[in-house]
């Protein structure tokens, strides 16, 4: 039997650990475009989808560039925010900021006749982030689409948020009561609501991402209330 | 290099493809990386991807460490073990997430705990840091498909009678429901992976009696 010195340990394991650090980095760099590119469709993707418009991923930029004619951002008072991409924001970051700081992007999509505002919403589910797009008609009321991610919820459970069925339950609910107070649109326990236009049913067997969806709606769309208010009054 | 120069397909080394898949099965017989089969069945399509990524990741771990077996200072090398898998693991993922988008975002933690799975790291220190490439790479790919075996017909299982469908397809008809049928939501929980693969190991062993160990008392 081989006998090994520490030296010869020492110099196996940093030879070792530098062959494949360096391979690692290598081959993320040159995927890092493509992986990007990938993360970008996907983003287009689900906007659209928001829009309940499905699109391959070939097609992806190109009705993008159709559907969605206008971005810009606003803070929390509803003002715009010149100087600033809507698509490149992070929405994590900036729920890390104070409610006043935050910039809140705004997407714009021209259908046939109807303009909708599109915004990005993003909260908790059980095991990691769970993210989407609310559009909403020109009265800032009702829901015209909504699209929602996940990073890691259970597969056929908590996962299931991310089905065309669970999003679409969403279509033509109202955010607004009848007295015009903010009452977001609940997400209810799987069989629980009441057919009434602020609540949908949840996800039977995963109740907490139904939670962190239903968190995660009145959260976000709270920050946007005084642009709601001002793009009614105008 | 030995000169009887044996055949690729060797009986003997053919046992090493076929044995995992029945008599030293890694799930059933072994009884490890259950962790990971109870995880990712709920559907079919993400078992089979993770059944593919293990068998690479373990394949290409086992020719890895069989031929660096005489170099491996002994006292670090449950380390380089880890190395060598952590290292083909992210590796996978970075390709699926330039070139499989959806498949990556569907496996997403999944993919990362092919690393701890006990199997890999059983055969590695079992086998491969004892044997030559080519019976070290029959080897690893007999046992994943061994595991990946099962976690297909648990997906399978599991998926057709917790949501009717397979492969994200409606199978179970319409009609069905409308005579009462209903989706068994027991079978999306993970507690029914475990009675599944339960009765596949009462099946195994009823049909291959070798297997039921000696009753001692």
């Amino acid at each position: 039997m081989k006998r090994y010195t520490n030296k010869d340990i020492f110099i196996f394991a940093s030879v070792m650990v530098i062959i494949v650090a360096a391979i690692l980095s290598v081959v993320a760099m040159v995927l890092q475009p493509l992986q990007k590119k990938n993360i970008e469709i996907n983003k287009k993707q689900n906007i659209l989808l928001s829009l309940n418009i499905e699109v391959e991923k070939d097609n992806a930029l190109e009705k993008y560039n159709q559907y969605i004619t206008n971005t810009y951002v606003v803070n929390h008072e509803g003002e715009r925010q010149e100087d600033k991409d809507a698509f490149s924001i992070d929405l994590k970051k900036e729920l890390d900021k104070p409610l006043g700081k935050r910039n809140l992007p705004v997407f714009v999509g021209s259908l046939s006749k109807d303009t909708i505002f599109i915004v990005p919403v993003r909260g908790k589910g059980l095991w990691g982030p769970v993210w989407g797009y609310v559009a909403l008609e020109d009265d800032f009321n009702t829901v015209y689409g909504t699209n929602f991610s996940h990073k890691s919820e259970t597969p056929g459970l908590g996962a299931e948020i991310a089905t065309r069925e669970f999003q679409k339950q969403f279509i033509g609910k109202e955010i607004f009561n009848d007295s015009g107070e903010f009452v977001s649109v609940r997400v209810k326990k799987a069989g629980k609501a009441d057919g009434g236009p602020h609540e949908v049913d949840g996800i039977s067997g995963g109740t907490i991402t139904s939670k962190g969806v239903d968190k995660m709606l009145e959260e976000i769309l709270e920050s946007y209330l005084d642009y709601f208010k001002k793009q009614k009054n105008n | 290099m030995s000169m009887d120069k044996e055949p690729l397909f060797s009986s003997k080394n053919l046992k090493l493809l076929r044995e995992p898949l029945n008599d030293s099965n890694p799930i059933t017989v072994q009884v490890l990386g259950i962790c990971s089969a109870l995880a990712i069945t709920v559907k079919l399509e993400p078992s089979v991807v993770m059944a593919l990524s293990v068998v690479f990741v373990m394949a290409v771990s086992n020719v890895t460490i069989s031929l660096l077996r005489n170099m491996i200072p002994p006292r670090i090398r449950i380390i380089v073990q880890l190395t060598v898998i952590a290292f083909l693991v992210i590796l996978v993922d970075q390709f699926l997430k330039a070139f499989a988008y959806e498949v990556s975002k569907q496996l997403s933690v999944f993919l990362g705990l092919i690393i701890t799975n006990f199997i890999i790291m059983g055969r590695l220190e079992a086998f491969a840091s004892g044997n030559k490439p080519w019976p070290a790479f029959l080897d690893g790919v007999g046992n994943a498909a061994g595991y990946g075996l099962i976690l297909v017909v648990v997906g399978f299982v599991r998926e057709l009678f917790g949501s009717g469908t397979l492969w994200g397809y409606q199978v179970i008809p319409e009609s069905f429901y409308q005579f009462g049928y209903e989706n068994n939501g027991l079978f999306i929980l993970p507690p029914m992976a475990l009675i599944t693969v339960g009765i596949i190991i009462w099946i195994q062993r009823y049909r291959n009696r070798k297997l039921i160990e000696e009753n001692k008392a």
